[in-house]
C-alpha cells in the first residue's frame, strides 16, 4: 500500500487494477518429501477419512436410537442419577470417602481444578525443547497416568451401578403419553376417600391411581374384589403383605373400589 | 462464464489471496495417511471439526421442533424422535455426535499432547484448544438437561451441586446456572436451552477461529 502524500483516500480503492494475484497453484517441487497441496490433493484424501467416518457414525445413529425417559419429575425421591458416560470418572471420584462428604471440595473442585490447571499450563510445564515422549518421561507419566485413572474410574463406575434399576426407573408409561385407560373414577366414594388416607396405598400406586416406580397402575385393573383384598392383605409381588391400615369393614370398601376401576367397553 | 464472473469479482475485490493461501498451504509428509498410515492420528483434529459442523446442522434442525419449556420440552422431543420424519436420525445424530466429538477431541489433545506440538512457538493455541475441550464439556453438560426427562434432570441436578461446592463464588454460580437457589425447574430449562444454543456456541465459534488462524499462521509442527 502506498503511504504518504499523493494518497488519495475518497473515492479510492485499496485493490488496484493491475497489481492482483495470479490465480496459479504453488509449485511443490521444490518443497522436502511428498509435501503436497492442501486443495485439492490432500483435502480429498481428508474427505475419504471423514466418509468412512461418517458411515460408522451413522450406523450407531441407526442401530441406537438416541434414549429417552421418562418426562422430568424432579419430586421422584427414588431416582438414581446418572450422568453422560463422558463425566462418569467425576461421578465415581465423588463416591470415595477423601473426595465426598466433608472432604467434597476435594473430588469437586481441587483435583478436577488442578487437572485442567497442568493441561492448560503445560506448555509452561514442560519448557524444553524435546518433543519425543521418551525423551520427557515426566509429562509423558503424569499423562499416562491421567488417562489410566480415567478409565480405571469409569470402569468401576459402570462396575458398580444397578442397570437394571437404571433401564426400569427410566420406562416410559402410559400415564407419560396421556394414555390412561378411559375409567371413571368416583372421588366421592368411601372406597375413594380410604385410598387416598393410605399413605402405603398411594406411596407407590400414586394419588391418580395410575401407578409409579415399580408398582402396576390400578385403573382398568382386571381383578375381582376378593382377589384385591387378598393382594392387599398379603401382597404380591413386589408389594408388602400387610400394608393395609385400618378395620376388615373398610378394606372391603377399598376392595370394592379398586375392583371397579374397570376400562370401559 | 464463470471465469469471467471470477475475474469480475476478483478485479474489484483481489479475491484471489483470501482462498489461495488456504488451498495451497504445504501438507508435510509425515501428517499425511496416504503416505505413512500411522499419520491417522493426525486426522483426530480434523474429524472433531467435522462432527463439530455436523453438531451445528442437526441442532439447528432441531430447534425448529424443540420447545424449551417444561410443560412441552419433553414432549417436542417425543414428537420429534416419533414423529417427525427422520427426527429420529437428526436427534440421533445429535446425540451421538456429542459422544464421538468428546472422544475425537480427547484423541487430538493426546496426540498434540504426546507429540510435544504444545511446545514453543505454539504455547497459544494449545490453551486456546484447552479452552475449546472446557467449551465443548460445557455444551455436554447443558445440552443433557433439555429433552427434560428423568436421567437430564437428575444429572443436572448433581452438576449444579458440584458447581455449588466451589468455594466463595459456588453459591452464585448455582443461581446463575439455575435461575434459583433451590428450584431446579423453568427457569433452569430456559438458561440452560440459552447457554447450549447461545452463549457456548458464540466463545466456541470465537475459540475455534482463533485456533484455525493460528494454525494457518505457524503451519502444522514438525515430524519428531
Amino acid at each position: 500500500m502506498h503511504r504518504g502524500k499523493g494518497m488519495k483516500f475518497v473515492g479510492d480503492s485499496r485493490v488496484k487494477l493491475n497489481d492482483r494475484m495470479p490465480n496459479i497453484p504453488k509449485d511443490y517441487s521444490e518443497y522436502p518429501g511428498k509435501t503436497e497441496a492442501f486443495w485439492p490433493d490432500f483435502l480429498l484424501k481428508e474427505w475419504m477419512v471423514g466418509a468412512v467416518f461418517l458411515i460408522g457414525y451413522l450406523l450407531l445413529t441407526v442401530a441406537h436410537p438416541s434414549p429417552l425417559e421418562g418426562p422430568a419429575d424432579p419430586t421422584n425421591a427414588s431416582y438414581i442419577p446418572l450422568p453422560d458416560w463422558y463425566f462418569l470418572f467425576m461421578y465415581q471420584l465423588l463416591k470415595y470417602t477423601y473426595a465426598s462428604g466433608p472432604y467434597n471440595v476435594i473430588g469437586a473442585i481441587i483435583i478436577p481444578g488442578l487437572a485442567v490447571g497442568a493441561l492448560a499450563l503445560m506448555p509452561f510445564l514442560d519448557k524444553g525443547p524435546e518433543r519425543r515422549p521418551s525423551k520427557r518421561p515426566l509429562p509423558t507419566a503424569f499423562m499416562l497416568l491421567a488417562v489410566a485413572s480415567m478409565v480405571y474410574l469409569t470402569w468401576e463406575s459402570v462396575a458398580h451401578h444397578d442397570w437394571e434399576a437404571t433401564k426400569a426407573q427410566g420406562v416410559i408409561t402410559d400415564k407419560d403419553l396421556g394414555l390412561l385407560p378411559d375409567v371413571e373414577v368416583d372421588e366421592t366414594s368411601p372406597g375413594y376417600e380410604i385410598y387416598q388416607s393410605q399413605a402405603s396405598c398411594i406411596g407407590c400406586h400414586g394419588g391418580d391411581l395410575a401407578g409409579g416406580t415399580g408398582a402396576p397402575m390400578l385403573l382398568g385393573n382386571e381383578l375381582t374384589a376378593e382377589e384385591v383384598a387378598e393382594v392387599v392383605k398379603n401382597g404380591r409381588g413386589a408389594m408388602p403383605a400387610g400394608a393395609f391400615d385400618g378395620t376388615d369393614e373398610e378394606l372391603q370398601i377399598l376392595a370394592e373400589f379398586i375392583a371397579g376401576l374397570k376400562e370401559k367397553e | 462464464m464463470l471465469n469471467k464472473i471470477y475475474d469480475w469479482v476478483d478485479e474489484r475485490l483481489d479475491i484471489t489471496p483470501i482462498w489461495r493461501d488456504i488451498a495451497d498451504h504445504e501438507v508435510p509428509e509425515h501428517v499425511n495417511p496416504a503416505h505413512h498410515f500411522s499419520a491417522f492420528v493426525y486426522c483426530f483434529g480434523g474429524l472433531t471439526f467435522f462432527i463439530t459442523v455436523i453438531q451445528i446442522l442437526s441442532g439447528m434442525f432441531l430447534t425448529m421442533y424443540y420447545v424449551p419449556d417444561v410443560v412441552n420440552a419433553w414432549k417436542s422431543v417425543y414428537y420429534l424422535q416419533n414423529e417427525v420424519a427422520f427426527g429420529e436420525i437428526v436427534r440421533g445424530m445429535h446425540h451421538w455426535g456429542a459422544s464421538l466429538v468428546i472422544v475425537m477431541m480427547f484423541l487430538h489433545t493426546l496426540r498434540v499432547f504426546f507429540t510435544g506440538s504444545y511446545k514453543k512457538p505454539r504455547e497459544l493455541n494449545w490453551i486456546v484448544g484447552v479452552g475449546i475441550f472446557c467449551v465443548m464439556l460445557g455444551l455436554g453438560f447443558t445440552g443433557y438437561l433439555l429433552p427434560w426427562d428423568m436421567k437430564a434432570v437428575f444429572a443436572t441436578k448433581v452438576g449444579i451441586q458440584i458447581a455449588a461446592s466451589v468455594p466463595f463464588i459456588g453459591e452464585l454460580i448455582k443461581i446463575l446456572l439455575a435461575g434459583d437457589a433451590t428450584i431446579l425447574g423453568a427457569q433452569t430449562l430456559t438458561r440452560f436451552f440459552a447457554i447450549h444454543v447461545f452463549f457456548l456456541p458464540a466463545v466456541l465459534f470465537a475459540l475455534l477461529a482463533a485456533h484455525f488462524i493460528m494454525i494457518r499462521r505457524q503451519g502444522i509442527s514438525g515430524p519428531l
